[in-house]
């Protein structure tokens, strides 16, 4: 617990130090107004990987406007949170990338009411920048002659991507099926592969190293994310606090900026 | 090897470590599904895996004897000049997580990678994501298990024998081959047999270097991984099984190379 703690005020300080660019106005005008009776303590977020950046920023958002608030964050892919969480890790907020893994959570009775989708994301073609091997649609990931990375189907954008290929009656032919979805963005960011199957939010994520590909099909496979407050969580006040900012137009605009869509 | 009984002072330490190291593998035990066990180990894959899994592993060690034992004899014996640094450099991927492992290969033997580049261009073989950059990354980790323990056996024999052989007028490559190597014997088995199972283990460097398909790269670390993702049940199978296989090696090749009982291991 200790050692969590010395480790939350670490990463504390490293987003601090991180983010001073442009937070500092902003910082000083929300706490200003922040109230006195607000969320204290720290507030364990359980987020899905594909969440990292966008969470990160609304964590430090919250911390901004409440003092004394500091928001710690495990992110991982969603199985392996669902696991953790049924094994009796504490944690005040679990944000999924699927239905499947919350139903986890609620069926083992740990969400404290019921979990509520606050966003989406689609699929999309990454390639690396300047697409070199000239990938058009998903028809591509059927090329013998392509190197192709996408997810394994035991994950969840594996799942999708299984989908999305009989939605469109194509036979994929990838040379590797990744672990989770940064997996395949890496291979791409290093020129590895020629096309990866990922998120959206992936390929903005990437930034200039990547492109991304958008495609019809994408639409049979919309990912739902879901977010529970949990029942044992130690901080109910600050899980409500990040719930509703992440809930909130701001929380929203947010998501959207990194490539995520409205449920 | 003389025999004696444990003093107090060691025998409450070693059961301890005895307890921390086999608790987990009784968890296991405990939480296998045996009823199940039939369907779980003739799925489609398994067995794939698992012939991949020690194949891979197989050719990781050989490559690392190969390889391995010279420089071991370089860092133990010779009088080339920073040797410390040597020592250090070639022990680096016992330190390096495995993943950021996986992509420094992919910065020097993938398609566009220093050597994988002019590889591709010249011969148009690209490296990653086949049998080959499993071995290749399972060997990266493991060889500096092989190294050290064959370095520390040869800092450990006496090299009075070799000062006979080479007073008797046997050259030095002579000396190696028929003096000193069979000397370090048990040394190079015992690396071999750590290099082996950290290559039978290897997860993070080839998963990334070697990328996951059925058949060619999946190894069965990769596919207990993935397994739990789905059906943990099946990871905890899948985890036995790779586990017995290696127990079970091991033991045979320690009766093979060493004698019913060795001492040396």
């Amino acid at each position: 617990m200790r050692s969590g703690r010395v480790l939350a005020a670490l990463a504390a300080a490293v987003l601090t130090a991180a983010g001073c660019g442009g937070g500092d106005d902003g910082a000083a005008a929300s706490t200003a107004e922040a109230s006195p009776g607000g969320p204290t303590g720290t507030v364990t977020v359980f987020a899905a990987a594909s969440l990292t950046d966008v969470f990160t920023d609304l964590g430090q958002r919250l911390e901004d406007d409440h003092d004394g608030l500091t928001v710690q964050f495990n992110f991982a892919g969603s199985s392996a949170l669902a696991t953790q969480l049924t094994q009796g890790a504490p944690a005040d907020v679990f944000a999924s990338a699927n239905g499947t893994q919350m139903a986890v959570v609620t069926d083992a009775g740990l969400a404290d009411g019921e979990p509520a989708v606050f966003t989406a994301n689609v699929l999309q073609i990454a390639v690396p920048a300047g697409n070199p091997a000239g990938v058009t649609g998903l028809a591509d990931f059927g090329r013998e002659d392509l190197t192709l990375a996408v997810c394994a189907p035991e994950v969840p954008c594996g799942a999708a991507a299984e989908d999305v290929f009989a939605a469109a009656g194509v036979t994929a032919r990838p040379d590797t099926q990744e672990e989770d979805v940064r997996a395949a963005l890496t291979k791409v960011e290093l020129g590895e592969v020629d096309a990866a199957l990922v998120y959206a939010t992936d390929v903005v994520a990437a930034g200039d190293a990547v492109e991304g590909i958008a495609f019809p099909e994408a639409e049979d496979a919309v990912t739902d994310y879901p977010l529970c407050t949990l029942a044992a969580a130690p901080n109910p006040d600050g899980a409500r606090a990040f719930v509703d900012l992440v809930r909130s137009a701001e929380g929203q605009q947010a998501l959207e900026a990194a490539g995520f869509r409205a449920p | 090897m003389r025999r004696e009984r444990t003093p107090a002072p060691l025998l409450v330490p070693a059961t301890l470590a005895v307890a921390f190291l086999v608790l987990p593998l009784a968890g296991l035990l405990v939480r296998t599904p045996w009823t199940q066990l039939g369907t779980l180990l003739t799925a489609p894959g398994v067995g794939q895996a698992l012939r991949l899994s020690l194949l891979s592993a197989t050719l990781a060690t050989a490559v690392s004897v190969v390889l391995g034992v010279p420089l071991a004899w370089v860092l133990a014996r010779s009088r080339a000049r920073g040797r410390a640094v040597l020592r250090a450099l070639v022990t680096v991927p016992l330190v390096l997580p495995p993943v950021v492992g996986g992509v420094a290969l992919f910065l020097v033997l993938g398609r566009q990678g220093i050597v994988g580049s002019w590889l591709a261009g010249t011969t148009g073989v690209t490296i990653p994501f086949t049998t080959a950059a499993v071995v290749i990354a399972e060997t990266f980790v493991a060889m500096p298990f092989l190294v050290i323990s064959v370095e520390g056996a040869l800092r450990a024999a006496d090299a009075r024998y070799e000062d006979a052989a080479a007073t008797l007028g046997a050259d030095r490559w002579t000396t190696f081959r028929r003096v000193t190597l069979p000397l370090v014997a048990p040394g190079v088995a015992a690396g071999a047999v750590l290099c082996w199972a950290r290559a039978l283990g290897e997860f993070g460097a080839t998963i990334t270097f070697a990328g996951n398909f059925p058949g060619t790269t999946q190894t069965m670390p990769l596919a207990v991984y993935l397994a739990l993702q789905r059906d943990p049940q099946a990871a905890i199978v899948l985890s036995l099984v790779l586990l017995l296989v290696s127990v079970a090696t091991l033991l045979l090749l320690r009766d093979r190379w060493l004698g019913r009982g060795g001492a040396a291991g």
